[in-house]
């Protein structure tokens, strides 16, 4: 029924309320298969881009392209696409079934069609035994699996899911979280996924597009963005946690107040003010005064079970953020070490 | 060695448990409101529909009333008028209720320009209808301009009643319906038209099955608003004819005829009517799925 498509084009979308821009000029080419997450803070836009796919909201720029053909101008309901909602959106006087089943029904599948995509599709989400229930009478997890059973029944060329774990516990997101990745290559589907859970788009997605207010930061995949942060926001949003404000000396030393750091400088600076990023797991505890090793007292120590998280206070007064299997108390001064590989200097 | 049996808890424990604690003190002036105004009176007049003023069967009140049509046929004139107003009152709110759903500039004005009507009264409306659709007032002076050769007889008649019913029971039914609406979830809708239905099939298959134990209740309370409509049957009806309503009747045969008994006698029977009629449409409200508007998170 829906034909899969070989390019989505997202051609400088752009969505504003009002004075506001909650998007600028995304442009995005999906292919067919793919699993795009996009990834951002709170506010950034993420679902005002998903909205926009799905026609629910009208584009105050730009357009949406399938295989060369526009779709922006069609109705949600004529798009064909999928939608998970983040709070699930189940109809509550319908059972389990009949909320499955409705898409099929606006369709006008044919009964017995319908009544056997349903079934598989119930069994695909585990819920065959729970399809005469009521959305109020199940779990968090179960209405999350109906809402994706509800979708996918229909199979659209195109599923958007919009935070779709975000209100569920740690275990139940991670048991999800794979359930998700493998509906998506058993069915084949072309997905996009929104998130500001950053381990999740790693985890799931064959590409991530990272936006800050509105706009894109970078694209790529997901090794890329972990390893090669494109600026030091993606780079906080990636697990950058210790950004220092620092100032260049040389092309690839820069100081801090009472430290010198060597890095990798990933924006070609050469004098003035720069950030020096990198993670807390890069950090150790180091012996002997060397080259990249900062003095810092422990203030806070977290226990991590083989690790610890700890938060120590430069001479300069930043903080200072280490995950480590030494055995640190608050109070110590202590000589932290990070490889110099594992510096980024960004502009600031 | 002594087992000690595990110990009751407190009487003040218990109590609590269901429910009773000193928190209930704060129900007391509501309750001697409703004892004092409303049961009261309600008993009162219960008790002297039993007391016929010429003596005999306890019954002979109701009796009288059920065998005389010019009584009796009052609850079909009463139930003609009160009917329709209240359908047309919630049907008519419908679609303008959906319409205006969302979030628009003047929302605000238009509710209340909507609440006048609500609170000039029913006396008030039905005076100011009686002048305008009079033979001289406005309505028909334009039609005469528009070039009409005789004035309409408009008032008195049924039709102008069950206007005057509608202008007092519209923007109640509006904003009720409104406000149910906007408790229902609006990712619901989002969530039909991505799985392929069109406006109106969300309509008929989200909203309106979402809107409809809402839309009994609103019935029922324009119905009863309708029901002992008295000012307008009056001031721009036939109370002597198709719009001799039950509390007409009452009011005759309290006021006019001086028989208390009586009047409190077809008081009753009215208050019994409206509530068979709520009681069915409750009934039906009950068969409705009525969980809470919107989605869970
Ligand atoms: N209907 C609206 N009217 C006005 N502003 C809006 C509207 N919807 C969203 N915005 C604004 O657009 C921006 C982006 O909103 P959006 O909902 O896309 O964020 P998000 O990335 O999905 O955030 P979250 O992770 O919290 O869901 C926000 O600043 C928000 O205030
Ligand atoms: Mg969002």
């Amino acid at each position: 029924m829906n034909t899969a498509f070989a390019e989505l084009h997202i051609d400088h979308v752009s969505r504003a309320f009002g004075e506001h821009i909650a998007l600028r000029e995304l442009d995005l080419t999906i292919k067919g298969g793919e699993f795009v997450a996009l990834l951002g803070p709170s506010g950034c836009g993420k679902s005002t881009a998903l909205n926009c796919l799905a026609g629910l909201l009208p584009l105050t720029g730009g357009q949406i392209l399938m295989d060369g053909k526009r779709v922006d101008t069609l109705p949600p309901e004529k798009r064909g696409f999928g939608m998970v909602f983040q709070n699930y959106a189940l109809f509550p006087h319908m059972s389990v079934r009949r909320n499955v089943a409705f898409g099929l029904s606006m369709r006008k599948v044919a009964r017995t069609e319908r009544e056997r995509r349903v079934d598989e599709a119930l069994r695909l989400v585990q819920l065959t035994d729970h399809a005469a229930k009521f959305p109020a009478q199940l779990s968090g997890g179960q209405q999350q699996r109906v809402a994706i059973a509800r979708a996918i029944v229909l199979e659209p060329r195109l599923v958007l899911m919009d935070e779709p774990l975000s209100n569920l516990d740690a275990a139940l997101r991670l048991e999800m979280r794979s359930e998700i990745r493998r509906l998506h290559q058993t069915l084949g589907l072309t997905t996009v996924y929104v998130t500001h859970d950053q381990e999740e788009a790693l985890a799931l997605a064959d590409r991530l597009v990272v936006l800050r207010d509105g706009l894109v930061q970078q694209i790529g995949s997901p090794e890329e963005v972990y390893a090669h942060p494109a600026n030091r926001y993606v780079a906080g949003f990636m697990g950058y946690r210790n950004l220092l404000p620092v100032a260049m000396s040389t092309s690839d030393t820069v100081t801090g107040e009472g430290f010198t750091l060597s890095g990798v400088n990933r924006d070609g600076l050469t004098e003035g003010a720069a950030v020096a990023a990198f993670r807390p797991t890069d950090v150790t505890v180091a012996d002997t005064e060397g080259e990249n090793t900062v003095r810092a007292a422990v203030e806070i120590v977290e226990y991590h079970g083989r690790e610890q998280a700890v938060e120590a206070r430069l001479p300069g007064g930043e903080a200072l953020h280490v995950r480590t299997e030494s055995r640190l108390a608050p109070g110590d001064e202590v000589l932290f070490h990070v490889p110099r590989e594992r510096v980024l200097v960004f502009a600031p | 060695m002594t087992v000690t049996a595990p110990e009751r808890p407190s009487l003040k424990h218990r109590l609590a448990e269901r429910g009773v604690d000193r928190t209930l003190l704060l129900l007391v002036p509501g309750v001697l409101f409703v004892v004092l105004l409303f049961a009261y009176p309600v008993l009162y007049g219960l008790q002297l529909s039993f007391q016929p003023a010429e003596g005999g069967s306890p019954f002979a009140n109701y009796s009288t009333f059920f065998s005389d049509p010019y009584l009796a046929d009052t609850i079909w004139t009463t139930l003609r008028l009160a009917i329709p107003a209240a359908l047309i009152n919630v049907l008519a709110s419908i679609p303008i209720a959906y319409r205006l759903r969302g979030r628009f500039r003047g929302k605000r004005f238009l509710t209340t320009i909507l609440v006048v009507p609500i609170t000039l009264g029913t006396v008030l409306t039905a005076e100011g209808l009686k002048q305008y659709l009079s033979p001289v007032g406005w309505f028909n002076r334009i039609l005469m301009a528009l070039g009409m050769d005789e004035p309409m007889r408009l008032v008195p008649s049924w039709t102008a009643v069950l206007f005057s019913l509608i202008i007092t029971g519209f923007p109640f039914a509006f904003l009720l319906t409104l406000s149910y609406l906007s408790g229902i979830d609006p990712t619901l809708e989002q969530a039909a038209a991505t799985l392929g239905a069109d406006w109106r099939r969300r309509f008929r298959y989200i909203t309106l099955p979402l809107l409809a134990p809402g839309l009994a209740i609103t019935f029922c309370l324009t119905f009863v608003l309708a029901f002992s409509v008295f000012p307008s049957a009056y001031l721009v009806g036939l109370p002597q004819g198709e719009t001799r309503v039950m509390s007409i009747a009452a009011y005759e045969a309290a006021f006019r005829d001086g028989d208390y008994p009586m009047g409190s006698t077809i008081a009753v029977i009215m208050a019994v009517v409206m509530l068979v009629v709520i009681a069915l449409v409750l009934a039906w409200r009950s068969r409705l799925y009525r969980g809470a508007t919107g989605g869970k998170g």
